[in-house]
C-alpha cells in the first residue's frame, strides 16, 4: 500500500538533481546549499517513502512460514504472484473498474466545471459547495452510508421496492457491486475532480472569451477551442490520480465486505489481496510481492495516460 | 572466544568476593527479577510474585475484564493490571501475531477464543500453564472447555466464557402460525417450510456463511474435519461423515430459499429479532445478553430450546464461541500473570463474569442452584440456564480447530460463501475451502494431507 504511493513522487527525486548540474562548472568546491535547503525534506522523504520501499523488496525475497522459519527464495514469490488466478482475477477487476467509472467521473465532474464556470448558473458557489462536500466525507462513512441505502430490506432499495412495487435488483449482488462501488466513488470524488477543473478554468484570461466572443464564437465553440485545450493539463492529473485511485481501490469494498462477504471476497482489489495476505495469513513476504507488482503496474498505467495526454498537448 | 570469556568470569569472581556487599546486592536483585520471570512454578511462587510491585498489560475485550482487574489489585495491591482493548477477535489477534514476531510488544496475558487458540499454542507464543501447576484445576471446568485449552498434552489458557448451542425461538411467532418447537433438523426444515408458506417475509433463521457457525455444526453431527498430531502434521476431511450430514442438512434449506440472507450482527438482523421475520438462532450460551440489549423490542417473546438433533431422542450439542485467557511467552512476569489468569478465570473473576453476562465455563458456577434457577425476565420468566447448562454436557467430544484457523475462517466466505451466494451444494463449497487451507497449510510449512 505504501508502495503505491511513493511511485510517483519519486520521479522528483531526478529533477532535484538536475538544477545542481548548471553549478558544476563555476563553483571548484562543493556546494552543498541545495542540499541544506532540501536536506530536512530528503531525510523524511527517504524515511518514510523510500525506506519502505526498499524494505518491501528486501521482504519480497524471503520466505516466512509458521513451520520452518524464514528463507531466502529469490524471486520465487514473483513467479508465485505473476501465475496466481486470484492476482489476477482482482488486477482484472480494478482495470474494469478503472476504464469504466473513471470516464464517467471526470466526464461530470467536466460537466459541472464548465457549468459552474459558465456563469448562466445561478447560486454557482452554492453548487460548487454542494458537489464538493461529497470529498469532504471520510471514505468510510460514506461507504457505510450508501451501504444502507444499499439494503434490500431494510434499506433504501429495500423502500423503493416496496412503496412503488420495484424489482430493483440487489446492488451487491454478484452482477452489480461492482457498479455499485463506482457509484460510491464517483459521488465521492466528482466534487475533487471538478475543483481541479474550475481552477484551471479560472485562469483563463478573460480577454480571452472577450476575443472569441467578438469574433462570432458561441458558448460550444469557446468551449471546444479555448476551455477544453486549457483543461488538459488538467485532466491528465485528474486522470493519473484516478489511475492510482482505481488501482488502489480499498476502502469501498472492504467496508462493504461486512455487508456481502460472498459477493466481495478477500481478493476483490489487489490492494484488499495484500491486505488479506499479510494480515489475516502472515504471509508478509508474498504480500510485499503483491504490492511491488501493483505499484509497477500503476506506474507504467500513469505514465502511459501522462504520455497521452501531453503529447496531445504538444 | 572461549579465553577472554571464562578469563572476564575469572576477574568478575575475583571482583566479587573482594566486595562482598555489591554481590549480596546484585544477587538480592538477582533472585527477585529470576522470581518474577521464571519458566515454572508452584502455587506459593506465584502468591510470592503476586506480593511484589509488578504492573501486568492485559489483552481482552470481554466486558467483565475491567472489573475483574480492580478487584485483583483490591486484593493484591503491589500488582497494577493495565487492561488493553486491543480489538475484538480477529483484529485483536493480527495485532497479536505480529507483537510475537516482532518478538517483543506482546502482553502478559491475552483473551484468547477457543477457534484460534491452537493457532497460537502451537507456535509456541504461549506458556503452558501446567509449568505453574495450573493443570491441577482441570476438575473446575466442563470437559469440553478444558478439551479446547488442552492442546497437545500442554494446558494453554484457562476457560473463561462457553458458549454450548441452543436454539433460541420467537414464541410469539410460533403461537402466531401455530409451529410446534422443533427438537430433530428434520422437524426443523419443515417448520421453516411452514413458516415461509405462511409469510414469505419470514424465516426460520439467518445464515449467510459463517465459519464459526458451520464448524460448530459439523462438530454436532460429530465430524472431525481437522486433526493435527505432532503440532504439524495436519490432516483435513470436510466431507467426512459428520461434514457431509451438515452440509446434506442446511442444503434443503438453502436450496428451497428458506434462510434469510442476512449476515448476522447487521443492522437488518438486529431488525428481523426484532419483528420476527427471523423466527430462530441457533447460537451459543452468551447470546440472552446480546439478545437483551440488541433486541429490546421483543423482550418477553424468546424462549430457548435444545439445538435440534440430526436422530430423534438423541442428545447432541456443540461449542460456538468462547474463549479463555492465555500467558504470552514473552511475558517477564509468568508467575503474576498465571496468577490474574487463575483469579480471573478459577477465582472470584468468575463470578464478576457471570454477573456481565458471561456464560461460565466452572462446573461449579453451572451446576449451583442460583445459576440454574435463574428465571430470565427477557425470557418470559425461563429458566434459560436449566437449557443451556444441559447442552454444555452434551456437547460432542472429539473436537479440535486447526493450528491456522484464524486465516481459514477469513476465507471462508471466498468459498462456502460461494455455496450461499448461488444456493447451491454447500458440499462442493466445503470440498474449495478445504482445497484452500490445504494449500495455505502447505504453503506455511505444515504437512497437510486431504
Amino acid at each position: 500500500m505504501t508502495t503505491l504511493s511513493t511511485l510517483p513522487p519519486s520521479g522528483q527525486a531526478p529533477s532535484t538533481q538536475a538544477l545542481q548540474k548548471p553549478r558544476k562548472p563555476r563553483v571548484q568546491k562543493r556546494d552543498w546549499t541545495g542540499w541544506k535547503f532540501i536536506g530536512p525534506f530528503m531525510i523524511v522523504f527517504a524515511l518514510v517513502l523510500i525506506a519502505p520501499v526498499l524494505y518491501s523488496i528486501y521482504l519480497s525475497f524471503f520466505k516466512d512460514q509458521l513451520v520452518g522459519g524464514n528463507s531466502f527464495v529469490g524471486f520465487e514469490n514473483y513467479g508465485q504472484a505473476l501465475t496466481d488466478p486470484k492476482f489476477w482475477e482482482s488486477m482484472g477487476r480494478v482495470t474494469l473498474f478503472f476504464v469504466v467509472q473513471v470516464p464517467i467521473m471526470l466526464g461530470i465532474a467536466l460537466f459541472a466545471a464548465l457549468a459552474i464556470d459558465s456563469a448562466r448558473l445561478h447560486l454557482s458557489s452554492f453548487f460548487r459547495i454542494a458537489i464538493f462536500l461529497p470529498y469532504a466525507v471520510p471514505a468510510v462513512v460514506a461507504t457505510l452510508m450508501w451501504g444502507f441505502m444499499y439494503g434490500t430490506k431494510f434499506g433504501l432499495v429495500g423502500n423503493l421496492n416496496d412503496f412503488f412495487d420495484l424489482a430493483i435488483p440487489n446492488p451487491l449482488g454478484n452482477t452489480w457491486v461492482l457498479a455499485a462501488i463506482g457509484n460510491i466513488v464517483t459521488w465521492e470524488f466528482i466534487g475533487y475532480n471538478m475543483i481541479l477543473f474550475y481552477a484551471a478554468l479560472r485562469v483563463i484570461p478573460t480577454d480571452l472569451y472577450e476575443a472569441a466572443s467578438l469574433d462570432g464564437a458561441n458558448a460550444f465553440r469557446i468551449i471546444r477551442s479555448i476551455k477544453l485545450p486549457t483543461l488538459r493539463p488538467a485532466i491528465v492529473i485528474g486522470g493519473i490520480f484516478s489511475v492510482i485511485g482505481s488501482f488502489q481501490l480499498f476502502n469501498e469494498p472492504s467496508i462493504l465486505q461486512s455487508l456481502a462477504p460472498n459477493t466481495i471476497s478477500t481478493y476483490f482489489s489487489p490492494n484488499m489481496y495484500a491486505y488479506n495476505l499479510s494480515f489475516s495469513g502472515q504471509q508478509y513476504n508474498y504480500s510485499a510481492t503483491i504490492a511491488i507488482i501493483v505499484g509497477l503496474i500503476t506506474a507504467v498505467i500513469a505514465y502511459i495516460v501522462q504520455n497521452s495526454g501531453s503529447r496531445k498537448e504538444v | 572466544m572461549k579465553a577472554p570469556h571464562s578469563n572476564t568470569r575469572l576477574r568478575r569472581t575475583a571482583l566479587a568476593v573482594a566486595t562482598g556487599l555489591a554481590l549480596s546486592v546484585s544477587l538480592a536483585a538477582c533472585a527477585s527479577t529470576g522470581g518474577g520471570g521464571a519458566e515454572t512454578g508452584t502455587a506459593d511462587d506465584i502468591e510470592a510474585a503476586l506480593q511484589e510491585e509488578t504492573t501486568l498489560t492485559v489483552w481482552a475485550w470481554a466486558p467483565a475484564v475491567e472489573d475483574i482487574a480492580t478487584a485483583f489489585e483490591k486484593k493484591y495491591p503491589n500488582v497494577t493490571v493495565d487492561v488493553v482493548n486491543a480489538g475484538t477477535g480477529n483484529d485483536q489477534y493480527i495485532k497479536l501475531q505480529n507483537a510475537i514476531k516482532a518478538g517483543s510488544g506482546a502482553p502478559d496475558v491475552a483473551q484468547i477464543e477457543y477457534y484460534a487458540l491452537p493457532q497460537f499454542a502451537l507456535s509456541e507464543a504461549l506458556v503452558d500453564l501446567s509449568d505453574f501447576g495450573l493443570d491441577s484445576l482441570e476438575d473446575q471446568y466442563t470437559a469440553s472447555t478444558w478439551g479446547s485449552v488442552n492442546l497437545d498434552g500442554g494446558v494453554y489458557a484457562l476457560p473463561q466464557d462457553s458458549g454450548p448451542m441452543a436454539m433460541f425461538y420467537n414464541q410469539a411467532v410460533f403461537d402466531q402460525y401455530g409451529l410446534t418447537v422443533p427438537t430433530t433438523w428434520d422437524e426443523y426444515i419443515a417448520t421453516a417450510e411452514k413458516l415461509h408458506a405462511a409469510n414469505p417475509n419470514a424465516y426460520i433463521t439467518n445464515d449467510t456463511g459463517d465459519a464459526g457457525f458451520a464448524t460448530s455444526m459439523i462438530w454436532q453431527a460429530g465430524g472431525q474435519p481437522f486433526t493435527t498430531t505432532d503440532s504439524t502434521d495436519v490432516a483435513i476431511n470436510l466431507q467426512d461423515e459428520g461434514s457431509k450430514k451438515f452440509a446434506d442438512t442446511w442444503n434443503q434449506l438453502l436450496e428451497k430459499d428458506l434462510i434469510a440472507p442476512t449476515s448476522s450482527w447487521s443492522d437488518e438482523w438486529y431488525r428481523g429479532l426484532g419483528d420476527g421475520t427471523i423466527a430462530t438462532l441457533n447460537i451459543g450460551a452468551w447470546m440472552p445478553g446480546n439478545l437483551e440489549s440488541g433486541v429490546p423490542e421483543a423482550a418477553g417473546n424468546w424462549r430457548v430450546a435444545p439445538l435440534p438433533v440430526y436422530e430423534a431422542g438423541d442428545t447432541a450439542s456443540a461449542e460456538n464461541g468462547g474463549g479463555g485467557d492465555a500467558v504470552l511467552a514473552q511475558s517477564k512476569n509468568k508467575l503474576a500473570a498465571a496468577g490474574f489468569v487463575e483469579f480471573m478465570n478459577s477465582g472470584e473473576g468468575t463470578q464478576i463474569s457471570i454477573d456481565a453476562g458471561g456464560f461460565p465455563s466452572t462446573v461449579a458456577d453451572l451446576e449451583s442452584d442460583e445459576f440454574l434457577g435463574y428465571e430470565s425476565e427477557y425470557f418470559g420468566g425461563q429458566k434459560i440456564n436449566e437449557v443451556l447448562v444441559q447442552s454444555a454436557n452434551d456437547v460432542v467430544e472429539g473436537w479440535s480447530y486447526l493450528p491456522f484457523q484464524v486465516y481459514s475462517n477469513s476465507i471462508f466466505s471466498d468459498t462456502v460463501g460461494q455455496s450461499y451466494a448461488d444456493k447451491s451444494d454447500l458440499n462442493a463449497g466445503l470440498t474449495d475451502w478445504q482445497k484452500a487451507i490445504v494449500a495455505y497449510g502447505n504453503e506455511q510449512g505444515f504437512t497437510v494431507t486431504e
